[in-house]
């Protein structure tokens, strides 16, 4: 029984971050009025969407002890190659599929590269971050991709504020949010990704193909993070190679403060998806607040490191 | 004048929570003695060591030390007091010097910098103290061999000069050679008049270097008294409650059908090193041998002679530089462990913590991770019938564990161990591939560990055991081979052949 008070306790944590960063902004007189109110969660939430998704592979990545620092890049890069591709007069279905289609290719890069020469993913990433970074420029010819209209717009907008459905982009990160769960909790692929990031030697031991595992993983997630560029492009009706700098570094906040271990072998969807926003929750709130930015970013990197500090807390008392 | 009794703890006691570490430790110790610590694990040793050294207080009790009152407030306070730990596992900066890490905390210094000269000279004293004033000080502590790091250990603890020096399981990682120069040091220090809590599993090894001793089990202390007048046997039964000869089984068997046999093989690490022919020509040492159904094959030779190589190339987790490796009834090609636990060959690491198991993983994913896609259809594991085949084994084996959803970390070493089989007879295997099964586990889950092994032989499987400790693999295997410097010497029955016949083997002095 006391046990499972513990774990309880340990796996709401991240939860009752939100709820304490929820309650902090409803409570001062400048944004009592507005913060809690359903238009407000809106878009909080449809500001979530491009982290969300990029958490999902995030996570996925973390759990098997890798990371991928070139998030960003990709996003960019895949959001100005469907931003040509709708130049071209792709319809919005063929974009969607090409556009994830490409994340994946940049995942398939990373992922050969770090299974077939055996090196970190840190490093690896960390190249292919310029390498994206500088095609998706080249690709846009320096500048932002321009089209008239298409379909994808309407994906995140928030702009009416009588109708009361969650733009798509929300749908959609709640329904992969939980499929992905499944995949990492339920299946094959998702314990042996665990196994990866807990133990390489003992998934190498019991039989686990781990470089094809590996690859597989960067594969899938660099699919999430094409489908976050798609959004992204979506969000701005532009394709901007400039876009998303240091995205990615929300991203690994929102699966560790979700409660995922950079070591490897821990970690949740529901977490990650409770960090993504937290983050989120933070920004809207500092806005309405009128804090500056300088202090947002200081904000969030304090509670990145609380966050944090909180969980190694909470595990050293369940261990013990 | 020197008190008769350097160390004394009465009546010590610790609780975890609801769990009683310790019940009532007494122990007493002269100065200049050896004193020998045994108990299985969980007895309460660690706990016990935690508290000498001042990382945990005792809930009730007395301790003293020459004569005063000895109660250290964390470990530093206990080094400055004269009571200094050596731990199991190095704690070495490998990227610093022998010198830097003799020195480590206590650095000589003039006006905030190293006093290079002083340094020198200090950690010099210590190891001369030790009997190794060669030791090249300026060299990188990585570059030396465990034994030596070992001893730039013992002289770091030397440097304070100790009264009260705990040595836990100091020979776990140490060669046969390395044991006797550690002997000797250990006899050097006696002499010094400083006095020796020396931890350990192998009783020999007790009996030979402790003058007394005490048994502690379930975190009291159940014996004591002089070594010389306590029997091996004597030893066992108060550590366990049960007599030696219940320690090695032998439910009968009848070897059957070859299975596995490796031809000529050369291990990869031994490619290079030749070794004579005795025609004067020169040859790569080579491993042959023929494991059959229904037998128990041992592999004896020192640490470092190529055992552990053999088993990892036999599983396809090493490869071989050349020669093969047959299993009867399967293709030869396949050379990838997974391809050997589909043809129903496991493996146990001899390396529980950084191989064989995923620590923050629960039982039921480590003991079920060469078989997930079969508690599901089209990639699904349903994880109610994974943690049933988990829980059968946790009931059969008798695992000290809240369920089978519990992570393995928390479990002691001895249950790990019992689990990480357990993958292997859940797969289930034919092959049983187990390089040192029962290293650093409690002599109770040993005995079950050898019950279970004497049964599999008896179920028709194949077993090859690789183990360090003599007694265990003339106890338990029908036919033992012995490694010396990667090359397969000899294979006998296991009546063939006595201790010191394999340790002449071992060493190449035949």
């Amino acid at each position: 029984m006391h046990a499972t008070l513990k774990t309880i306790l340990a796996k709401s944590g991240p939860f009752i971050g939100l709820i304490l960063v929820i309650a902090f902004f409803s409570l001062p007189t400048e944004t009592r009025e507005y913060f809690l109110t359903y238009n407000n969660f809106k878009i909080i939430f449809t500001q979530t969407v491009i982290v969300a998704i990029g958490a999902l592979g995030m996570t996925m990545i973390i759990v098997s002890g890798g990371i991928d620092l070139s998030v960003g890049s990709t996003i960019a890069l895949t959001s100005v190659v469907g931003a040509l591709l709708i130049q071209h007069g792709w319809g919005p279905v063929a974009v969607l599929l090409a556009v994830v289609a490409s994340g994946g290719l940049i995942g398939l890069l990373n992922g050969s590269a770090i299974a077939g020469l055996r090196m970190t993913p840190f490093i690896i990433t960390l190249g292919t971050l310029g390498v994206a970074r500088g095609s998706a420029k080249w690709l846009a010819d320096n500048q932002t991709v321009n089209y008239d209209s298409s379909p994808l717009n309407s994906w995140m907008t928030t702009a009416n504020p009588f109708s009361h459905t969650l733009p798509t982009g929300v749908w959609v990160a709640l329904v992969l949010a939980l499929l992905t769960s499944l995949l990492l909790r339920q299946t094959v692929f998702g314990r042996h990704i665990f196994a990866l990031g807990s133990n390489e030697a003992t998934a190498r031991l019991c039989g686990i193909a781990t470089k094809r595992l590996k690859i597989l993983i960067y594969v899938l997630a660099g699919c999430f993070f094409g489908l976050a560029g798609l959004f992204q492009l979506s969000r701005l009706r532009q394709g901007d190679p400039t876009v998303a700098v240091g995205l990615e570094l929300d991203i690994i906040a929102s699966v560790i403060i979700g409660g995922a271990s950079l070591s490897g072998g821990v970690g949740t969807i529901l977490g990650s998806m409770i960090g993504a926003l937290i983050m989120a929750v933070l920004r809207n709130g500092s806005q309405q607040m009128g804090w500056p930015t300088y202090f947002q970013e200081i904000i969030i990197g304090l509670v990145i490191i609380v966050a944090v500090f909180l969980d190694r807390l909470r595990q050293g008392r369940a261990a013990s | 004048m020197t008190p008769a009794v350097r160390l004394r703890l009465s009546g010590l006691q610790k609780s975890f929570g609801a769990t009683r570490a310790l019940r009532s430790v007494s122990l007493a110790i002269a100065p200049g003695e050896v004193h020998a610590l045994i108990g299985e694990n969980g007895a309460g040793k660690s706990t016990l060591m935690k508290i000498l050294s001042g990382a945990h207080a005792a809930d009730a009790g007395t301790m003293e030390l020459s004569g005063q009152h000895y109660q250290p407030e964390n470990p530093h306070d206990a080094r400055l007091k004269g009571v200094a730990m050596i731990y199991q596992e190095l704690n070495l900066a490998l990227h610093l010097t022998a010198q830097e890490n003799i020195l480590l905390g206590a650095e000589s210094t003039r006006w905030g910098c190293v006093d290079q000269a002083t340094s020198r000279a200090r950690a010099q004293t210590a190891l001369e103290q030790l009997g190794h004033g060669g030791l090249a000080l300026d060299q990188k502590a990585g570059d030396f061999s465990i034994a030596e790091q070992q001893i730039i250990e013992i002289a770091r603890a030397l440097l304070l000069q100790p009264q009260v020096l705990i040595m836990d399981e100091p020979t776990s990682s140490l060669t046969q050679a390395d044991t006797e120069k550690l002997f000797s040091t250990i006899s050097r220090l006696r002499a010094q008049g400083v006095s020796i809590i020396y931890i350990s599993h192998f009783l020999e090894e007790c009996s030979r270097i402790a003058d007394r001793y005490t048994v502690l089990k379930d975190g009291e202390t159940v014996g004591s008294g002089a070594m010389k007048e306590a029997s091996l046997d004597h030893l066992v039964t108060l550590m366990t409650g049960r007599e030696v000869k219940d320690l090695y089984p032998r439910t009968p068997h009848q070897p059957g059908a070859v299975v596995l046999a490796v031809k000529t093989a050369v291990l990869a690490r031994f490619a290079g090193r030749n070794v004579s022919s005795g025609h004067g020509a020169s040859v790569q040492p080579t491993c042959s041998l023929e494991v059959r159904a229904g037998e128990i094959f041992g592999l004896a030779g020192l640490i470092g002679a190529g055992r552990t190589d053999l088993l990892r190339a036999i599983f396809g987790l090493d490869a071989l530089a050349r020669g093969e490796v047959c299993l009867i009834g399967a293709p030869a090609h396949a050379a990838t462990p997974r391809d050997r636990w589909l043809q129903g060959v496991g493996f146990l690491s001899e390396n529980r913590k950084e191989e064989g198991l995923m620590l923050n993983q629960s039982i039921a994913d480590n003991l079920t991770l060469t078989k997930m896609n079969t508690f599901g259809r089209g990639g699904w594991v349903q994880q109610s019938r994974q943690q049933r085949a988990a829980q059968h084994w946790v009931n059969a084996l008798r695992v000290k564990c809240r369920d089978s959803a519990q992570t393995i970390g928390e479990l002691s070493g001895g249950n790990q161990q019992k689990v990480a089989l357990a993958r292997l007879l859940e797969h289930p295997a034919e092959i049983f591939l187990l390089d040192e099964p029962t290293r650093g586990i409690d002599v109770g889950s040993k005995a079950q560990i050898y019950q279970l092994v004497s049964e599999l032989a008896a179920a028709g499987k194949a077993v090859v055991i690789v183990s360090s400790y003599l007694p265990e693999l003339l106890g338990l295997c029908d036919t033992i081979g012995v490694m010396c410097r990667g090359e397969l010497t000899a294979i006998r029955p296991c009546a063939d052949w006595s201790e010191a016949d394999i340790m002449r083997a071992a060493t190449g002095s035949t």
